[in-house]
């Protein structure tokens, strides 16, 4: 790979805490290497901002591998920025050139609160999950891992859904901020196995309903959230979860 | 204190059921009077914390990440052992017990492993019940695949994301117990201290990270589960926010410190680039299953690597253990690989990378394919596409993370991998309970030091944070408590917590105000590459040395021009970071201290000075057949106790893959 260095510009959101108004301040940085990630920019950025005596800038990271979904910057108008299937933190600098100006933001959306800068709130998600994203098998409880064979194409799809990340891309892509693909995922991975059957009703029907109280916005079908998920779920996980609602709720009481 | 490590009396593979018949037990009722802290919610802390939760007990959860998901076992790759012996391939609790004493290179404890060993099959059958979609053949059962050290097939997988798989499920547990309300949770939290009372734990100080405000928190008992240390080097595979804090915190409150200079050096990671680079990545130890390791028989050649005929390579990995090949341990592929790039055969820009090739593997797997398929006399191109198509599907997505960070298409060219720091097989010292030596604190999976001996092998860690979050801690923990149940909470007002907290708000405000001109990332740097070239692949007597005064006085630096912007109250990622690299420092000197005492090479602690003709690791069991347990005594000082380790059925010989 040809390497270069660049100059950029970048429009960045600064907002104290989740009471104040945030803003964008523009930044210069110098001489940065198409081979950094585009955290490591940032890095560069923040070393510099500490040296001036000023405040870095908050952002989530963690593993910076592309797969705890802790990062979450919307650059240039897009989830994670401008590559497919790609997490902010597995973005390169050879996405841009020399002189480019870069905007970046947080994840906005009603269930998603800013916290600090880029920073976010995301428990609304570990919410969703409560309310029954899981199996409920206690420790202790399982049958031999062998007792009960899975079609090999069930279980690679349920595998596809599980990939999700959790980072929220979806749900700052989305004109309505829906949790659709977030949710339809879970409920997916879990109807498609068996061990997932016996509260597949009832776990559709209340991670749903937690997904509407948190303020998540409904689906109108633009699969945004498709194309900018990092793990590439496929939409198709969304008509499983309306699927799987619509049987639910036709046979259950509570409908 | 003399270490007693209290290992049940009787025969190996009788010594955990009898340890489960006689343990004594807590009733329901008394459970849920009984508090639980939990620091940490990898693997081993959301497995324990919901396997507790399910038991009736009052756990805290306690989580820096914004979510309890996001811990880094979720960035586990390959996958994880159990002896199923699903293949019919002669696997076994014995032989998965023997490869793993074996591959620590005889420094683990025996009935620790035989344990991990017996419980592993559990731990499968469990996450499938959860939910958990392991790779599957097409009758619908379960896959394996092998890994480094073994010669049976016993590692479970879901592709190369293993470790997301298996988190999400423990996690599901963890969130179904919080639905409960059995488990309280706080996200964006880090533990300070921990708070002792009459010689126990009884519980933790922890900053919110959000508001920045200390928080006082009761538990009957104190469970670490926080993960390994490798970003003391400050380039690792870790993620950028796994520390060693909460167990630096709890070994200053008095509990030992085992063998903290055994480092895992992982042999296939995306070598490094620049001086920008803020971490490694590691490429799966699977990709050794089908991928051949080499470099060109010439040195300084600097042909593309199509260019250079398939005499002109050098297999070194086969060449040299023909028995194992491609699949010895990490630590003995990782020194084969230094070897060659420092005698001058390297490959790429720095020199300092080996090439991982997997064209054989897509031409093997193609051909496999042409006959599914009934093709006669395919051409090349037909084999390697439909070859390729079979290495996506078990590999993808570490072969689409390669090209994304390097540029380069790892199908076409052959990926350039070099060692990078992976994990850490030290930590706090635990008994056969995993309690430390201070009553009441316990220490889980990488946390703690306890299986993998000098050398842990692939799979195995999955295995082991599981193993103690699901199958052990749920056992022992009660035997403690079940003494217990007549101490009721103990109010935070109490003195101890005070003191605790005072300690630590002192020491945040000690950070804030030294307002010096360099920042906290510098020092990192700087302590990283100390240890990497002194502690790192080789280490040898004058090298340690200068490494402690060089630490030492970096630490003083740090202490007196360190810069941390903003306001302790606040959400402040800065001061969070000074306070670990603080306590990183601290270590780093430990680490050397405890290097130069062992006088031996054993797994990945390679000490020049101990090495047989051939350049391997030559152990010294006379005089080195110990856990180093290490008792803080003061600022720069501490004191060695060792718990000698008696081998009664894994004899212990030269290790040899050849």
């Amino acid at each position: 790979m040809e390497h270069y260095h660049m100059n950029l510009t970048l429009k960045v959101w600064r907002q104290k805490n989740n009471q104040s108004k945030g803003n964008f301040e523009t930044y210069q940085v110098k001489n940065i290497s198409s081979e950094m990630s585009f955290l490591e920019m940032f890095d560069v950025l923040n070393e510099q901002l500490i040296v001036e005596g000023k405040e870095p800038i908050a952002f989530d990271h963690d593993c910076r591998e592309g797969i705890c979904g802790m990062c979450s910057m919307y650059i240039n108008g897009q989830a994670h920025g401008p590559w497919q299937q790609n997490t902010t933190c597995q973005l390169h600098m050879r996405a841009f050139k020399d002189g480019d100006t870069i905007v970046v933001e947080p994840w906005r959306s009603t269930a998603f609160p800013v916290v600090k800068d880029l920073v976010v709130n995301r428990s609304s998600f570990d919410r969703i999950i409560q309310a029954g994203g899981y199996i409920s098998v206690n420790t202790g409880n399982a049958v031999d891992a062998n007792a009960i064979p899975i079609d090999k194409k069930d279980a690679d799809d349920a595998f596809m859904a599980a990939a999700c990340i959790g980072c929220g891309a979806c749900v700052a892509t989305c004109k309505n901020g829906s949790a659709m693909l977030f949710v339809g995922a879970k409920v997916s991975q879990l109807a498609l196995l068996p061990q997932g059957g016996p509260e597949r009703e009832s776990r559709v029907l209340n991670m749903v309903a937690q997904m509407d109280k948190e303020g998540f916005g409904n689906c109108t079908n633009t699969y945004a959230c498709e194309a900018e998920c990092p793990k590439g779920i496929s939409v198709a996980n969304i008509a499983r979860l309306n699927s799987e609602y619509l049987k639910a709720g036709l046979s259950s009481e509570e409908a | 204190m003399a270490l007693d490590a209290k290992i049940p009396q009787g025969e190996m593979d009788k010594k955990w059921s009898d340890y489960k018949g006689h343990v004594k037990l807590v009733n329901p009722a008394n459970k849920r009077k009984l508090e639980i802290i939990v620091v940490g919610t990898g693997l081993a802390g959301a497995s324990a914390a919901a396997s507790l939760g399910e038991l009736g007990y009052k756990v805290k959860a306690f989580c820096f990440q914004d979510s309890p998901r996001r811990a880094h076992s979720i960035a586990a790759q390959g996958g994880i052992n159990a002896a199923k012996n699903y293949q019919n391939d002669g696997d076994s609790v014995f032989r998965l017990f023997y490869d793993t004493v074996k591959g620590g290179d005889y420094r683990a404890r025996e009935a620790n492993v035989h344990r991990l060993a017996e419980v592993s099959t559990s731990i499968i059958d469990q996450c499938v019940a959860q939910g958990v979609p392991f790779a599957r053949e097409y009758g619908g059962l379960l896959s394996n695949r092998s890994f480094g050290g073994t010669q049976v097939q016993r590692t479970f997988y879901a592709a190369g994301q293993t470790g997301q798989q298996l988190l999400l499920g423990a996690y599901s547990a963890l969130e179904r117990q919080i639905s409960l309300g059995n488990v309280e949770m706080f996200s964006r939290h880090e533990m300070l201290d921990v708070v002792t009372i009459d010689g126990k734990a009884r519980g933790i100080i922890a900053r919110d990270l959000t508001s920045g405000k200390t928080e006082r928190h009761f538990g009957h008992a104190v469970l670490l589960c926080s993960g390994g240390y490798g970003n003391v080097f400050y380039l690792s595979t870790n993620a950028m926010g796994s520390n060693v804090t909460a167990a630096w915190k709890a070994h200053k409150k008095g509990a030992y410190f085992g063998n903290p200079c055994f480092t895992q050096i992982h042999p296939t990671c995306i070598p490094v680039s620049g001086d920008h680079q803020s971490k490694l990545t590691l490429m799966s130890e699977s990709l050794r299953n089908d991928g051949r390791i080499w470099v060109p028989k010439a040195k300084g050649d600097n042909r593309v690597p199509k260019d250079i005929p398939e005499n002109e390579r050098d297999y070194y990995l086969e060449r040299r253990y023909p028995a194992f090949g491609n699949l010895v341990p990490r630590d003995v592929a990782s020194r084969a690989a230094k070897e060659r790039c420092d005698e001058g055969y390297g490959v790429g820009t720095t020199k300092m990378a080996v090439y991982l090739d997997y064209k054989d593997a897509i031409m093997r797997y193609g051909k496999i394919e042409a006959g599914k398929h009934g093709l006669v006399n395919p051409d090349d191109k037909t084999v390697f596409n439909l070859g390729k198509q079979v290495v996506e599907e078990k590999y993808g997505n570490l072969f689409e993370m390669y090209e994304k960070i390097t540029g380069e298409n790892p199908y076409e060219t052959p990926m350039r991998i070099y060692p990078a720091v992976h994990y850490t097989m030290g930590g706090l010292w635990v008994d056969y309970e995993l309690q430390t030596t201070v009553p009441g604190l316990y220490a889980l999976g990488e946390a703690n030091f306890s299986d993998h001996g000098a050398n842990r092998l692939g799979a195995s860690a999955l295995m082991q944070g599981l193993a103690d979050g699901y199958f052990v801690i749920p056992y022992t923990l009660g035997n403690y408590l079940a003494d217990d149940i007549r101490t009721s909470s103990i109010p935070t007002d109490h003195p101890a917590f005070e003191a605790a907290e005072k300690e630590v708000t002192d020491r945040l405000n000690r950070l804030m105000n030294i307002k010096g001109k360099q920042t906290v990332e510098s020092f990192h740097k700087r302590l990283g590459k100390i240890m990497w070239d002194e502690c790192g692949m080789a280490r040898n007597e004058k090298g340690l040395k200068q490494a402690i005064a060089q630490i030492q006085g970096l630490k003083k630096e740090f202490w007196s021009d360190v810069r941390i912007p903003g306001e302790i109250n606040e959400f402040n990622s800065e001061l969070d970071k000074a306070g670990r690299v603080a306590d990183f420092i601290e270590l780093g000197e430990l680490m050397c201290i405890d290097a130069l005492n062992r006088n031996e090479s054993c797994g990945g602690h390679f000490r020049e000075e101990s090495q047989t003709e051939d350049g391997e690791a030559k152990r010294n069991d006379e005089n080195y057949r110990y856990v180093a347990a290490w008792e803080n005594k003061g600022d720069s000082e501490w004191q060695l106790h060792k718990e000698e380790l008696n081998f009664e059925i894994v004899k212990p010989s030269q290790r040899s893959y050849k």
